[in-house]
């Protein structure tokens, strides 16, 4: 809890303005905590007096945290194919090894796809463990965090990485209940602190308006989940070798209790909008569900998909698939052209990693251009035909 | 009769939520509390199962004393009880001690066929919560659910979304669900409701009461550690191109060459 | 300004707006394009138990009277008031079984008018009966066990969309106003069937339709009240209602003067937000006093009938015409202050001010109400 000490509190309020959640104020001639506080340490750090402090319970170590060595990345297999993430883990994965001075294994659960493991290798794992199994075709959230949970107790990795996608955001965060580790989501920045050598984990929070650094400084491995396009995969190098270790797997890890009665793969109107590098994205501002003809023919002169806010979701415009923000998807495309699309906070939060952002938007005052690279101000109806046709001209 | 359960937050709205540029923490002017959107989805889909099917909601939260709010805003919109999960001890929990702390509570709450939770909350945006409690409780669960196709008393039949689409389960209950907010379209508390939640008991439930073990719990019980919060760096420079629309366009196509 | 609303009624305003900000605004302007009747939102307003508001304890409603009717109205009339005409028209179609139904008729339509599983319309304009009501040809005859009704009833709310009508009936046309009576026909009943829906300048989500009545033949029980009293009953439904419609124009007035007020503070032109110059201030001023003054007029006459059941022909009327004449003139003042962008369908006032036009000329033309009132006036003069 939260311990105060009167002899040294000026009650000055500093604490009182630093505390997001009200839960700390000055009484008479010291702060006084309420039952809010969430012991975030804000209070802590910001009072000029060093007059609080955060008391826990002792707690006991679970193991020795020096028996815990090397990388692990989750790769993910649906349809036949690696998830391109997967790679993007193996990238910032082999630079956490090298720095750490540890190997890079890669993790492949699947029905057939012992022809997929060069691949791996190739994009940087040392070693493979393969998973391969006919019930593994399809996604069970019970097999694979049984496998991966035994995977994981047998091979004690420092570190396991796997991605913020449908699949890597269901399974891990149960693998690392079940394993007692701690798990950091959605990271957008993976380090090590050269000191101690701890993964220092940096994601967004309350919707992305501030930025979190977190360590697991007692518990191990250190499980973190990335976006796709967030991290960059290595240079292919066909050079490279790598160890195949083929996982026994035990019979009654095949027992799953889930039923996969279908896999619906969706067509056009159901597109990750999370693998493009270019979306085009349209909003209120549209008015009417026919000027996403427009955003498509636009998306399709770039080889990019459709995106929408949630404005346009709303009036039913377009499907909820497409939704960037808040309560959407959050992408981070190398080019993001918002078409009528003001900008509130919670579509900003879904978008403001895109390496480029372009507004167009008939108010010059519309938050959206605070986010934006470019900005054009106009009627989109106006502005997206003549950009089209522009973009003809120059591809001749 | 199907005994649902269906775990709640409070979450300070995040478009709220601004990080002092100046003294480098959070402001918390005009930030209001409101019930995690993605629950009340979760909330809306347990009380149509229970519609159709017969049984009892009860809604569970974690959280200080006034989050009691969001347990007769449940109510209101079709809960039958609400219980409060509350201790100081809790104080500073992450996913792993949350979902410690959820499973302990419905243990001694006991004898659920359904346990419901939003996808994610707001403000940590983990999506955590959920899969780890199904670890805890041992139950067979789906992530992001986007459609309840059949229910039955042995067994539940939902549509997991998934990145490219999405997968039909069938899941025997006991079973957890997290939802997405286009399974249903929450529905407005009714005036019985309302009345209903302004006269409901909410029962307390303290650490002790659910036999928590205090290395389980709250800040210590947390594998992950807060060690610094900060504003994200502000997009470098932006160019807000003028002139007639034909003009702009050549602009923005001459600066977006390299790109395309 | 306050009201001191009890508890009860702050909770009926209150879940009123979250239906109008949450169900009807995201989708007004479509289903006003689309001609598109708004069932999920009558659904979602059944469930939220606003259909209960008017329906006494007994039968399962919450036993509110005429005020607790108008607060929800307003409310809902500040989303469309396409949608509040189709709330408000079903409870304008029950109040006859209210007022003069049987116990077995009021046992067996007031709970699932309550429950809102079942819908309600008011069937009584005829082409050759508008403001003038004697002029009603639809018959009904007595045959053994039964009534046949025999006629056409013109621009019916609710028509096609309610499960439950309430005829009126001429029973014995001799009789002059002394021989109309109500009956309550129902979906499905035989030679009972739906006609023209018409096409309508505003209101656009609500259904108006015709009800055509060829041999259709009903229990005998279906007569609401006593053979011969139909045109009393039409008449207490009618003062009752009017503060209902009163209120529809209240609550879009609210609307158009937010959207104006809105729009100025944000508009600029030689370089000040338009809020700044007297010219609009004082627009937005009078818009807001006459608003204010009809609130007060509404709220007091409703209560007025909620406490004088037998007196209350000339508040009703009153209250109808100030309203509504006031949400006319304050919606074309919103199209004004708005100027360019008020005429266009990209904006909500337009529709606005089209929907208005409706409050002056349903449930009793501007005209018929002023009349009245000057006859009001004439008895308690004498």
């Amino acid at each position: 809890m939260l311990i105060i000490d009167s002899d040294k509190c000026t009650a000055c309020g500093v604490c009182e303005s630093s505390c997001a959640f009200g839960a700390i104020s000055v009484r008479g001639d010291c702060a006084v905590a309420s039952d809010s506080c969430t012991l975030c340490g804000a209070c802590v750090e910001n009072c000029p007096e060093h007059a609080l402090r955060i008391a826990t319970v002792e707690k006991q170590l679970q193991a020795d945290l020096s028996e815990y060595a090397g990388v692990m990345v989750f790769v993910e297999y649906r349809h036949g194919k690696i998830a391109p993430v997967s790679y993007e883990l193996l990238g910032i994965g082999r630079k956490l090894a090298d720095q750490r001075g540890v190997g890079l294994s890669a993790v492949l659960p699947g029905g057939s796809v012992g022809t997929l493991v060069q691949s791996l290798i190739v994009a940087g794992a040392d070693v493979v463990l393969l998973a391969e199994h006919p019930m593994l075709e399809q996604f069970r959230e019970d097999l694979y965090a049984s496998i991966l949970e035994m995977v994981i107790r047998e091979r004690r990795p420092e570190v396991v990485l796997a991605g913020a996608t449908s699949i890597g955001r269901s399974v891990i965060p149960y693998v690392a209940t079940a394993i007692g580790a701690g798990l950091t989501a959605d990271c957008t920045r993976l380090e090590i602190r050269k000191e101690d050598g701890m993964l220092l984990q940096t994601r967004p929070a309350f919707g992305g308006n501030i930025m979190a650094t977190i360590e697991c400084p007692q518990t191990r491995p250190q499980m973190a989940t990335v976006r796709p396009k967030v991290m960059a995969p290595a240079e292919p190098d066909a050079s490279r070798s790598g160890e195949v270790i083929r996982i026994q797997i035990p019979p009654e890890l095949l027992q799953s209790n889930i039923d996969v009665i279908e896999t619906v793969v969706n067509t056009e109107d159901h597109v990750n909008i999370q693998e493009f590098e270019t979306l085009v994205a349209g909003g209120r501002g549209l008015d009417s569900a026919k000027g996403f003809a427009l955003i498509r023919e636009l998306a399709a002169e770039l080889g990019g998909a459709v995106a929408a806010s949630r404005a346009a979701v709303d009036a039913g415009w377009i499907p909820y698939p497409h939704q960037v923000g808040q309560t959407g998807k959050t992408v981070s495309p190398k080019l993001y052209i918002a078409c009528g699309i003001s900008g509130a906070v919670q579509h900003a939060v879904g978008m403001q990693s895109a390496e480029i952002v372009v507004a167009i938007n008939r108010d010059k005052d519309a938050p959206i251009f605070d986010l934006a690279t470019y900005g054009v101000v106009g009627d989109l109806y106006e502005v997206v035909p003549r950009l089209i046709q522009r973009l003809q001209e120059s591809r001749g | 009769m199907m005994k649902i359960l269906v775990c709640v937050k409070q979450v300070p709205d995040a478009k709220d939520v601004r990080l002092d540029p100046k003294t480098n923490t959070l402001a918390r002017e005009g930030v209001e509390s409101i019930m995690n959107p993605y629950d009340r989805h979760a909330l809306e889909e347990a009380v149509a199962i229970k519609e159709s099917q017969g049984g009892t909601v009860t809604v569970v939260t974690m959280g200080p004393p006034q989050a009691e709010t969001v347990l007769r805003e449940s109510i209101a919109c079709g809960a039958d009880e609400g219980v409060l999960i509350s201790d100081r001890a809790f104080a500073g929990a992450d996913t792993w001690a949350t979902s410690y702390t959820l499973a302990r509570a419905v243990e001694t709450l006991g004898g659920f066929d359904l346990i419901v939770c939003g996808k994610q909350a707001i403000d940590g945006d983990t999506a955590q919560v959920g899969p780890g409690l199904a670890c805890r409780l041992r139950v067979p669960y789906a992530a992001c659910v986007q459609k309840t196709r059949q229910v039955s008393a042995q067994a539940i039949e939902v549509e997991r979304m998934m990145d490219d689409g999405y997968d039909v389960l069938r899941l025997p209950l006991p079973a957890l669900l997290t939802v997405v907010k286009d399974i249903n379209e929450p529905r407005v508390a009714s005036l019985k409701g309302k009345m209903r939640a302004k006269q409901a008991k909410i029962r307390q439930l303290s650490a002790a009461d659910i036999g928590a073990d205090p290395q389980c719990i709250g800040l210590t019980g947390s594998p992950t550690k807060v060690v610094r919060v900060f504003s994200p760096e502000p997009r470098g420079d932006r160019t807000i191109f003028s002139g007639s629309v034909d003009e702009q366009v050549d602009q923005l196509v001459a600066c977006l060459k390299a790109l395309i | 300004m306050d009201y001191f609303f009890t508890e009860q009624q702050q909770m009926i305003i209150d879940t009123a707006r979250e239906i109008t900000n949450e169900k009807i605004i995201p989708v007004r302007a479509e289903l006003d394009e689309k001609n598109q009747f708004p069932r999920e939102i009558l659904q979602d307003i059944a469930k939220a138990d606003l259909f209960s508001i008017f329906i006494p304890e007994e039968y399962g409603g919450l036993g509110g009277g005429c005020f607790e009717v108008v607060l929800a109205l307003e409310e809902l009339a500040r989303g469309c008031v396409g949608v509040a005409t189709s709330f408000a028209a079903s409870a304008l179609g029950i109040f006859p079984v209210l007022l003069a139904g049987s116990e077995e008729q009021k046992q067996k339509y007031l709970p699932e008018i309550a429950s809102g599983t079942r819908w309600a319309a008011f069937g009584l304009t005829e082409a050759s009966a508008g403001s003038d009501a004697s002029g009603i040809r639809t018959i009904a005859v007595e045959d053994g066990d039964s009534w046949v009704l025999n006629g056409t009833k013109q621009w019916i709310t609710n028509g096609g969309e309610s499960q439950i009508y309430a005829i009126v009936a001429l029973t014995d046309p001799s009789k002059g106003p002394r021989g109309a009576s109500i009956f309550v026909v129902e979906d499905g009943d035989p030679g009972f069937s739906y006609g023209k829906k018409e096409d309508k300048m505003g209101i656009r989500s609500s259904s108006t339709r015709e009800l055509i009545m060829k041999d259709c033949r009903i229990p005998k029980d279906r007569l609401v009240g006593r053979r011969g009293t139909g045109f009393i009953t039409v008449m207490k439904t009618l003062d009752m209602s009017r503060p209902g419609i009163a209120s529809l124009g209240i609550g879009l007035a609210q609307a158009a003067l937010d959207e104006a007020v809105t729009y100025a503070k944000q508009r600029v032109q030689f370089d000040k937000p338009i809020i700044s110059f007297q010219a609009v201030q004082h627009m937005l001023a009078d818009m807001a006093i006459q608003l204010e003054a009809g609130r007060a007029l509404v709220y007091a006459a409703a209560k007025h009938i909620d406490n004088h059941p037998k007196d209350m022909s000339k508040v009703s009327s009153m209250c109808k015409v100030f309203a509504t004449d006031m949400a006319m003139k304050v919606t074309t003042d919103a199209v004004q202050v708005l100027g360019g962008s008020g005429y266009m369908k990209e904006y909500p006032v337009e529709k606005m001010m089209r929907d208005a036009k409706i409050l002056q000329i349903y449930e009793g033309t501007n005209q018929i109400q002023r009349n009245v009132v000057g006859q009001e006036l004439n008895k308690e003069y004498s």
